[in-house]
């Protein structure tokens, strides 16, 4: 298989598919992914909050759990999130994309309670001290003196979680949800053309991840300069 | 108007505070000074109970801090303190910085705590900084900021956790001005500090403390000119040269 042939057969594969792979296959591992970061972060903060928490009741299951789900393959996550949670709740009448979601969201939010975690704890104690000799109490520090200035450690990193997700989505095509790897192997089927759709799959994502990266190191320029 | 009982400090094994009786009046300027690791700061620390004692009492106002019902955020209003570090709030404007707490705290509504800010920052020299963010400030001039932040909630005592230590040298100066002000404005004030010769001119009394303890106390005349303990000589001697 020479070069020349490979090139042309890419060229073949985009003017018939090109559908398949930029809208059907972007959008859904776009869509995908904004879903997870979107809950992963609320839902990640609560997580980071209830492993700061006072109370060992709260932060121990809490630390167990998030341990347990970063310990563990994210495509066993995702098989258990497609093959037993419905099966267990049926009554839910889940769609795969929902249940496969809500799989990828529980994965991320754990990731992310790390993340937001590090960065409230980023922001110097004495920052607290001030606020609290003040007559602040710790719920009002935390408001108008420590988040404030944790968001600006915590945006680059849910920027790059981003990133990371839209890579991770790809495990997703096991169980043929439509994403972007999905379209691979939809097209492969069509064209028996292996080589020639994941080049094009790669360059896709590698296109998504790359401008998405400088986009996040422009803004954390940004952010920087307005410190 | 504030004093201690018998305050013990420990940080695991060690005993910082061994036991400190001792009664601050208002109207007192009272400077505290010892080499490093005598528990000065922490001292000052634990009248404000950013420190927790390990036991005795801190009586203010004639509420015993340490009790479990009290609320120490009210009493920490009436208690301004000022860091070594400055602590201001990088990502809030100068002005900002003085109005968030008594807004807050609902002390005052927004437009009197901007009034009394204007007015604060007219004091100190700082008026044309009070919509910049203070990363924009000088050590002394954050230092500043941070005095009046602590001001804006017009406290009956001030804490002063060696406000110059940080400070370029030729910054020194425009921050012990302003405490100086305070002091002949009336205000009760307790300061840690390195600097001999201030504590020397503003101080009613001086506080010596050695290993945990207060080793000697006095006028700033007798501690300064005739100290009684050896150690509180060793250590002047040894400053003051």
């Amino acid at each position: 298989m020479s070069l020349t042939t490979i090139a042309e057969n890419i060229v073949k594969i985009l003017q018939n598919y090109w559908q398949i792979f930029l809208i059907k296959g972007v959008g859904i591992t776009l869509l995908l992914s904004a879903i997870t970061v979107f809950f992963g972060a609320i839902f990640g903060s609560v997580l980071a909050f209830a492993k700061m928490s006072r109370f060992r009741i709260i932060r121990l299951p809490v630390s167990f759990f998030i341990e347990l789900i970063r310990g563990t393959p994210i495509l066993l996550q995702l098989y258990i999130g497609y093959f037993i949670v419905p099966q267990m709740l049926p009554a839910l009448g889940m769609s795969d994309f929902a249940s496969i979601s809500v799989a990828l969201i529980i994965n991320s939010s754990c990731y992310m309670s790390e993340v937001v975690r590090s960065g409230i704890q980023a922001v110097d104690k004495t920052q607290t001290e001030a606020a609290r000799s003040l007559g602040l109490n710790s719920s009002q520090t935390m408001l108008k003196v420590v988040l404030p200035q944790a968001v600006k450690n915590i945006l680059p990193a849910l920027g790059n979680e981003f990133i990371m997700i839209i890579k991770e989505t790809s495990l997703a095509s096991t169980f043929f949800i439509g994403d972007l790897m999905t379209s691979y192997l939809v097209v492969k089927g069509k064209t028996y053309l292996s080589l020639e759709s994941l080049i094009i799959v790669g360059a896709i994502y590698f296109a998504l991840t790359f401008s998405l990266s400088k986009l996040i190191g422009g803004f954390e320029r940004k952010l920087k300069t307005s410190d | 108007m504030i004093e201690t009982v018998n305050l013990v400090k420990n940080f695991g094994e060690l005993g910082v505070l061994r036991g400190i009786s001792e009664t601050i009046h208002k109207g007192e300027v009272v400077s505290i000074i010892g080499p490093s690791g005598s528990g000065k700061s922490t001292f000052l620390r634990c009248l404000n109970l950013l420190e927790m004692p390990t036991s005795g009492k801190v009586i203010f106002d004639g509420v015993n801090l340490m009790d479990k019902d009290v609320d120490i955020n009210l009493h920490r209003q009436k208690m301004g303190m000022v860091f070594q570090q400055f602590n201001v709030f990088p990502h809030l404007t100068v002005k900002e910085n003085i109005t968030l707490a008594p807004v807050l705290l609902k002390k005052k509504s927004k437009a009197q705590a901007d009034k009394l800010a204007d007015d604060l920052l007219g004091r100190i020299g700082l008026s044309d900084k009070a919509d910049e963010h203070p990363r924009r400030l000088s050590g002394g001039q954050k230092q500043r900021l941070a005095i009046v932040r602590a001001l804006a909630m017009e406290p009956e005592v001030m804490l002063f956790d060696e406000p110059t230590s940080a400070l370029d040298p030729e910054m020194v100066g425009e921050v012990l001005q302003v405490i100086k002000d305070l002091v002949q404005g009336g205000m009760t004030c307790i300061i840690v500090t390195h600097e001999m010769g201030f504590a020397r001119e503003v101080s009613t009394r001086v506080l010596f403390m050695d290993d945990g303890l207060i080793e000697e106390q006095g006028s700033p005349e007798q501690i300064f000119e005739n100290p009684k303990s050896p150690r509180t000589r060793e250590f002047l001697s040894k400053v003051l040269r």
